[in-house]
């Protein structure tokens, strides 16, 4: 189901953008939320926490095959010597797509999402159609994202239904001999990172 | 409980409909959607788990009609309801009417980053030992409780491995409902696809959950 709200601007006639005023403003009358604290927060997943997190991390792991061994083997702490710690980040585990086996993360249960190495999850992560399609039809989930992977390769679907956040290590891209760290993020995208895509080659 | 949250498996809501570029969030009101949820949980006065269960108890109607922002807002009233921070008659005049609960905390803007950093682990030393180890064969519970639960049904009866042995977490059956932590042991277990989708399954398909101890027997 996609989002009931897709008109870009907010008004006041928005029921729902009432419903939400509302309970701002009687929280905040009763003492019990700071505005502020609200900005702050929005600011946060806005402007500093998102899939850059993560692909500094993938990028890391495809050069430095130490770290990427820490990644693989304790995932929270590897991720927080990078500074990416935190809200739905504070337990970690790194699965890596291999020749043969691409991995998809789901949470089919809510919308349990690494939000430390990703920001804030897509809509459609969230909505019936991905959490419904994922576990049982993963192959034409991936289509839909323009993905068609060889029929023999394996799909391994993880569903988050614990509190353990995964993140998947895409395959580094061929002709990428040399790159810098840097250069190698930018082909990090967010989608290759939950399994729904892959990395980017090179332009 | 088999509730409208339980989607894996669940047919009819058409292809997913990724959006190119997507805005962090759609409308103002999804902004302050996402920090009143959040300044409101920082009060300590319920867990992820019991956020989660007013979640997946809007009817189901209510539910699948709802954006995932609606669905929070709509939870977080009722939670704010049932710890008594809002009446109806706050709702209903859209200020406050009624005096609150005392809350645990409040959230200052100040001390925001550092809550966000934190976060909130529920790893928990478990001073028994983990019953199954990487390698073993078990079977999830066929149950299908009224409250809580992270087992989702397709995931129910069906026979799998332990993959890997996790740390201790709490359990949220349990936390869910003001009934305390009660950490278990957490496995990753992996079923192949036939087992759990049976006739034409992908045959390149394994599904792994996260499953507490209480979850598994012995297969």
């Amino acid at each position: 189901m996609s989002h009931d709200h897709d008109h870009d601007h907010d008004n006041e006639l928005d029921p729902f953008a009432a419903r939400v005023r509302a309970l701002e403003t009687i929280l905040t009358q009763k003492g019990l939320i700071d505005p502020a604290a609200i900005d702050v927060i929005v600011d946060t997943y806005e402007t500093k926490i998102g899939p850059r997190n993560g692909a500094k991390v993938v990028a890391k792991a495809w050069l430095d095959l130490d770290f990427a061994a820490w990644l693989k083997r304790d995932a929270t702490a590897a991720i927080g010597s990078l500074g990416y710690t935190g809200r739905q980040g504070e337990h970690m585990q790194a699965v890596f797509n291999t020749a043969d086996t691409h991995n998809l993360v789901v949470c089919t249960l809510c919308s349990c999402y690494p939000w430390s190495v990703l920001g804030l999850p897509p809509v459609w992560y969230k909505a019936p159609p991905y959490r419904s399609r994922a576990v049982i039809d993963p192959r034409g989930v991936l289509e839909e994202f323009g993905l068609t992977l060889p029929a023999t390769t394996k799909i391994r679907v993880w569903d988050s239904t614990a509190e353990l956040r995964y993140l998947v290590v895409p395959m580094r891209p061929k002709g990428t001999d040399g790159w810098s760290e840097e250069k190698l993020a930018d082909l990090v995208t967010r989608d290759a990172m939950i399994g729904t895509g892959l990395a980017r080659g090179p332009a | 409980m088999n509730g409208p949250q339980d989607l894996g498996g669940q047919m009819g809501f058409g292809p997913v409909a990724p959006e190119k570029d997507e805005p962090c969030f759609h409308a103002e009101w999804e902004r302050r959607a996402l920090g009143v949820t959040l300044c409101a949980g920082a009060m300590g006065a319920w867990t992820i788990d019991e956020s989660r269960h007013a979640r997946e108890s809007l009817h189901p109607a209510d539910y699948y009609g709802s954006s995932y922002y609606e669905i929070w807002i709509k939870a977080l009233e009722a939670l704010l309801k049932r710890h008594g921070f809002v009446s109806d008659r706050d709702l209903a005049a859209g200020k406050a009417v009624d005096p609150a609960a005392m809350p645990k905390r409040v959230l200052k803007a100040e001390n925001v980053p550092e809550v966000l950093a934190k976060g909130g682990p529920c790893d928990r030393a478990i001073a028994t030992p983990a019953r199954f180890k990487a390698g073993d064969l078990v079977r999830t519970k066929n149950f299908h409780p009224t409250g809580h639960t992270r087992l989702p049904r397709y995931a129910r009866g069906k026979q799998g491995v332990v993959e890997a042995v996790r740390d201790g977490f709490v359990f949220p059956d349990t936390n869910a409902h003001g009934q305390g932590e009660n950490p278990q042991w957490v496995y990753t277990v992996v079923f192949d696809g036939a087992e759990i989708w049976g006739e034409g399954a992908d045959p390149t398909l394994t599904v792994s959950i996260d499953a507490w101890e209480s979850y598994l027997e012995p297969a």
